[in-house]
């Protein structure tokens, strides 16, 4: 399974009152099971407009997307998706917001029992097991976002998307729910495809570093293998060479050469 | 500006007393004092917290003035208007209507032959009469605006048929029910049905198209089937707007009833209005405005309550 998740020559145009606008071009990328990718660029690179064709919310306009030799037609539950704001539904508990995802993908074949104890073990895996029955309305941002992976996580998709998941929190929150991120993936085996603009999020969590070149008619510009030996530790990697070589490089992709090209 | 300095300092609070065996940190600041600036520091911080009680006691009277004097007062000025326009001779004042109140009220069951019932009949004739013309509009109003909201099809069909009537007088179709139903009850009630229909269609078809595309998104990942998106997803949101639906369809209904009562007869406020003017005993008609009034602040205040129930953020 070296190909689990292929984009192939993949291209996107909006049709817009101005006329056509090309969001993306040319994106070809293949991702292996288990893996942990990460996309980064400047905002409207079109960074999450390629995780909505992974998503299945657009369809390309050009190439194709193929998710363990299928290919993507539309949106399905075997693609877990945490959004940007949560998007937890306010009339439901915690709970009732991941049993709705489990009850959607299991409720054919297991009895409720076994959907609770779903939801509870996904509720568990984030540590939210004394939040079940409150509301997102009563909890913090950080809580909510990690609702959101118990629900991703507790339909067991073939692959976890995340469109800047930690990017509305707080810088502590955001490294607190970073390691559990990794805890998790570490222990799920989960391959992910997470969209962000935090250089030290894209290189902390990730196996390799996809950098997106501006828009409009974005691309893949460069991809950056992160050899960095798991489980990772942010303390540690801050004064380590590899660590840091890998930022500037990032950086140095963001900042010189993008920069420059946008400006 | 060491005076100034040390007002601040001293404004500082006083070290707490420790709690047995606690470790006693003392406030260096408060311990560098002199005697004489903490004394004229106590002086300052009991003037300080005289300001700070004055200010919430102007702020309760305010706040007591704005809640209550105000509305009381704002009646008391709407009564004594009242009892001056009265003076003038061609409608009863504020203390004979009370009187005539005390007596309509004193039995407001009785029953004198089908034209001449007690005033608690008179307020169920008209309730039972909105409740049926309502509740049907619900039935058919609700359903209806959902799926205009849904279906873009659908909208675009319903648009001109609703621009069109919506803005005809309730009265208008008045005749129409009579010819249809062939009975002035009926008919009372069809008007109030056809009037407040528009607001629930309304309400509930914008509510529906105004779901976030956040929730829908959601909907569309998990690709739940139209049921599960309905129940959990689609109802919930358009709640709050349907609830606002009902509460202006309710206001248009009971507006509705008293003009319709008056033309179709039987055993209402609407028609009592028409029958005392008949009569001209002026004070029934005051006092049926007061009632119509007080129903109506009622039923709205009960539908806002219902509504923040369904309140989610």
């Amino acid at each position: 399974m070296d190909h689990y998740l292929k984009i192939e020559n993949v291209g996107m145009t909006f049709e817009t009152r101005k006329g056509p606008f090309v969001a993306l071009r040319d994106i070809d990328l293949a991702i292996r099971q288990g893996e942990f990718v990460t996309l980064i660029g400047h905002s409207g690179c079109g960074k999450s407009t390629l995780l909505n064709l992974i998503t299945g919310l657009n369809i390309p306009t050009a190439g194709y997307l193929f998710l363990s030799g299928r290919q993507i037609a539309g949106p399905g539950p075997d693609r877990g998706v945490v959004f940007q704001n949560h998007s937890l539904l306010p009339w439901l508990t915690c709970f009732e917001n991941v049993y709705l995802a489990v009850e959607r993908v299991f409720g054919g074949n297991e009895t409720k029992a076994r959907l609770i104890e779903r939801t509870r073990h996904a509720l568990e895996l984030v540590h939210l097991t004394d939040a079940a029955d409150k509301r997102p309305q009563e909890i913090s941002g950080g809580m909510k976002q990690r609702v959101g992976i118990a629900r991703a996580l507790a339909m067991e998709p073939k692959v976890l998307l995340m469109d800047e998941p930690f990017g509305a929190l707080d810088a502590l929150t955001r490294a607190r729910l970073q390691d559990e991120l990794m805890r998790i993936v570490d222990e799920t085996h989960s391959t992910v495809v997470m969209v962000t603009h935090d250089v030290d999020e894209a290189v902390l969590l990730a196996d390799r570093v996809v950098m997106m070149t501006n828009g409009p008619a974005a691309t893949i510009g460069e991809i950056l293998e992160v050899d960095l030996p798991r489980p990772r530790d942010r303390l540690q990697l801050a004064n380590d060479p590899t660590y840091m070589r890998l930022r500037k490089a990032v950086l140095e992709f963001l900042y010189q050469k993008q920069l420059k090209a946008a400006a | 500006m060491p005076a100034a300095a040390n007002t601040l300092s001293v404004l500082e609070p006083p070290p707490m007393p420790a709690a047995p065996g606690a470790a006693v940190v003392p406030h260096p600041v408060v311990v560098a004092h002199p005697a004489a600036p903490a004394l004229a520091a106590a002086a300052t911080r009991a003037a300080a917290e005289d300001v700070h009680t004055q200010r919430a006691d102007s702020r309760r009277r305010r706040e007591l003035m704005a809640r209550v004097l105000a509305p009381l007062f704002g009646m008391a000025l709407f009564v004594a208007i009242w009892a001056a326009i009265a003076q003038q001779g061609s409608i009863p004042g504020p203390l004979k209507t009370w009187q005539a109140a005390v007596q309509v009220f004193s039995d407001p069951f009785y029953t004198n032959g089908p034209n001449d019932q007690g005033i608690g009949w008179k307020i169920g004739g008209s309730l039972s009469r909105v409740g049926i013309g309502f509740g049907i509009a619900a039935l058919i109003g609700i359903p209806l605006g959902f799926l205009i909201g849904r279906f873009m099809f659908l909208r675009n069909m319903a648009e001109p048929v609703i621009s069109l009537l919506r803005p005809v007088s309730p009265l208008a179709w008045l005749p129409i029910g009579l010819l249809v139903f062939k009975g002035a009850h009926p008919a009372a009630i069809w008007t109030i049905f056809i009037s407040s229909i528009w607001p629930m269609i309304i309400n509930t078809a914008v509510g529906v198209q105004r779901v976030p595309q956040d929730y829908l998104n959601v909907a569309r990942v998990l690709s739940l089937s139209e049921w599960k998106v309905f129940t959990k997803i689609l109802f919930p949101a358009v709640l709050p707007y349907m609830l606002t639906g009902v509460r202006l369809s309710m206001g248009v209904a009971w507006l509705v009833i008293v003009a319709a009562e008056m033309l179709t007869g039987g055993v209402g406020l609407g028609f009592w209005v028409w029958d005392e003017w008949n009569n001209l005993k002026v004070e029934n008609i005051l006092i049926a405005i007061i009632v119509i009034g007080v129903i109506g602040l009622a039923l709205e205040q009960m539908l806002l309550l219902l509504a923040k129930r369904w309140q989610y953020d």
